[in-house]
């Protein structure tokens, strides 16, 4: 043991540093235990984008495409089915998609980015059952309307736009999911120019 | 003999000198009520709900594939698993019973004023923590209410601007609740909050301990010893620890110690609690679907939301909160803005005068709206929301702020009644 006297400068120097090494490591350690929440790679497997191509989708043809174990639909509508979309405003829950049920950019009369391709997710909002394409028979369920969605599960109709009709048990409009086109016949469901 | 192994310990422990300091010479005022059970009515439930949860997991799968099927298995093949089962899911219920009339009763005391402001603060957290234990465990059993009710409240986080949805997905890990969100939640649930919680109560009492019991009246039992004389002084005929009394500094006045007096006093508590606990485990474990949700007798399953989502009742009352207002952000702000207010009643209430006997008349209609609005509130949480009941809940809503906004204006200049010397 010296006697030489105390340096607090020296000390305080020494103090301040130790803390200031020991924050770091323990921010640095808490990096892997937080990181480890994130979805898991197997996660992030399942729930990727999916592509889809639409070249040879006919007109008024509805396809069916699994995101994140959700059946998508892509509808290529006709002119008559995006004429009907004016037609049946009257009748509607939510014509002007208030509910935040989609994207900013689909929040429009044919809910959509292009007017003629329809993308929803093909959940009834009511219960979750997953509503029938009517492509031609739908006047039995809204009359004078030709084409339209019904769900068998407890009659919840929507219109050509996944727009819900009033009336009937299911509260919202069908979910409209993010999606881009990265070129004509490309379709990417699940990340769109936003998040990409 | 024996007491050569106590001196033994008591040398290199100081468990008598602990014991005496926080049971057997602890001073607790003398007038205690029925209200003063539900303390060591809420520890006896934590007890059960630790003994009961560690006997559940020896049989239960925390996986998306096994989670229901293993309850099942519980409740039919594992011998008295039924009665472990509602043991833990009634004990759920029974502790948001007994923490609510316990902080009702602080509320009533003013057992939140100067100085057990950090007693109240510790409480609240243990209130929240409690919700996080109680939410996270209503997803194990992996039924629909489970899945759909833990879909609802992860949302809310969605809300906050900017990193809202990257906060749901770290949560649940995954981009819907899955099989992973369900292993996570149970590893918080079974591990880490009841470990956060068993410390909270721990610093709680030592709190509690450290600042004396409040009592109905309000008033102190240790008082600044200035050579007054006390007319029989229970106190008198007792020893209590040297801690307490500050070496003759402090008088202690009408406060008797808390072994055996409120040990004994407890007991009849629990034995109450007991036969309705027991009553509800045995002839309505599910609570008349309030304790458990008929929708949760179906496995949980993401394609199928059912018809009508509710929280389980202890939930209700913030919930309706969270419903009554449009805005989804300021819903979610005045649901937190709800139970951040309760913690912040020390500095709330500016009166000086604790209890509620001796406070204004304005004030125990205050204290008697809070009660109306907070019980109208977890009526409506229940029910869906329909264009009355969301105007009730708004009504309701203002009313529960409006306690916290009236208690803070009246109270820096209220007209409070004369305090008694000495404890009723």
């Amino acid at each position: 043991m010296s006697n030489a006297p105390v340096d607090h400068g020296r000390r305080r120097f020494l103090t301040i540093a130790t803390s200031v090494v020991g924050g770091v490591g323990a921010v640095g350690a808490a990096v892997p235990f937080i990181a480890s929440w994130n979805p898991s790679e197997k996660a992030k497997q399942a729930g990727a984008p999916v592509t889809a191509n639409i070249g040879k989708l006919e007109p008024g043809q509805l396809i069916r495409v699994e995101w994140r174990g959700k059946p998508v639909w892509v509808v290529n509508r006709t002119p008559d089915m995006l004429k009907s979309l004016a037609a049946v405003e009257s009748q509607l829950r939510d014509p002007n998609s208030d509910e935040e049920q989609q994207p900013a950019y689909a929040k429009n009369q044919h809910r959509s980015k292009k007017p003629e391709v329809f993308v929803a997710v093909g959940i009834c909002t009511h219960l979750g059952c997953s509503p029938t394409y009517k492509m031609a028979d739908f006047d039995a369920h809204v009359e004078g309307i030709a084409s339209g969605f019904f769900c068998p599960c407890h009659g919840s109709t929507y219109d050509m736009a996944g727009r819900v009709f009033s009336g009937v048990p299911a509260p919202k409009n069908l979910m409209i999911p993010p999606y881009m086109f990265t070129d004509d016949t490309t379709l990417v469901i699940g990340v769109d120019e936003g998040t990409a | 003999m024996f007491k050569n192994f106590m001196n033994w310990i008591e040398y290199r422990m100081p468990f008598m000198e602990k014991m005496n300091l926080h049971v057997m010479q602890y001073p607790a005022p003398k007038n205690f009520n029925f209200w003063y059970f539900f303390g060591s009515l809420a520890m006896l439930v934590l007890v059960n709900q630790i003994l009961t949860g560690i006997w559940l997991t020896m049989n239960f799968e925390p996986s998306a594939e096994r989670a229901f099927a293993s309850v099942e298995y519980i409740m039919r093949d594992v011998d008295y698993g039924w009665l472990l089962r509602y043991m833990h899911s009634t004990g759920a219920s029974a502790f948001f019973v007994v923490v609510y009339l316990h902080m009702f009763r602080g509320m009533m005391y003013g057992s939140y004023q100067k100085p057990r402001e950090l007693l109240w603060i510790f409480g609240m957290l243990i209130f929240l923590v409690l919700m996080a234990e109680a939410f996270m465990g209503y997803l194990l059993p992996w039924g629909q209410m489970s899945f759909w009710g833990a879909q609802v409240i992860i949302s809310i986080f969605g809300v906050i601007p900017g990193i809202g949805d990257d906060l749901t997905l770290w949560i649940r890990g995954d981009y819907v609740i899955s099989g992973v969100t369900l292993n996570r939640f149970f590893a918080l649930h079974v591990i880490a909050l009841p470990l956060v919680l068993v410390i909270l109560v721990f610093l709680h009492i030592i709190a509690l301990h450290e600042v004396g019991s409040n009592n109905p009246d309000g008033i102190d039992v240790k008082v600044p010893n200035e050579g007054q004389k006390f007319e029989n002084n229970v106190s008198e005929k007792f020893t209590f620890h040297e801690y307490f009394t500050k070496g003759g500094k402090k008088i202690i006045v009408d406060a008797i110690p808390f072994h055996p007096y409120y040990t004994v006093k407890d007991i009849v508590g629990v034995v109450g609690f007991l036969i309705i606990f027991c009553a509800v485990i045995f002839f309505a474990p599910e609570g008349g679907g309030f304790f458990l949700e008929p929708p949760n007798f179906e496995p949980a399953n993401p394609m199928k939301t059912p018809a009508h989502i509710a929280p389980v009742w202890y939930f209700t009352p913030f919930y309706a909160i969270l419903r009554a207002i449009p805005d989804q952000l300021w819903g979610a702000v005045a649901m937190f803005a709800a139970i951040i207010l309760l913690a912040l009643l020390p500095w709330l209430d500016r009166c000086k005068v604790r209890s509620v006997r001796y406070r204004s008349t304005l004030h125990k209609l205050n204290l008697a709206n809070f009660v109306i609005s907070f019980s109208v509130l977890g009526v409506l949480g229940v029910l869906p929301a329909t264009p009355t009941y969301t105007l009730f809940a708004q009504i309701a809503s203002f009313a529960y702020f409006a306690f916290f906004g009236l208690l803070w204006w009246y109270s820096k200049n209220e007209k409070t009644k004369p305090l008694p010397v000495r404890l009723s």
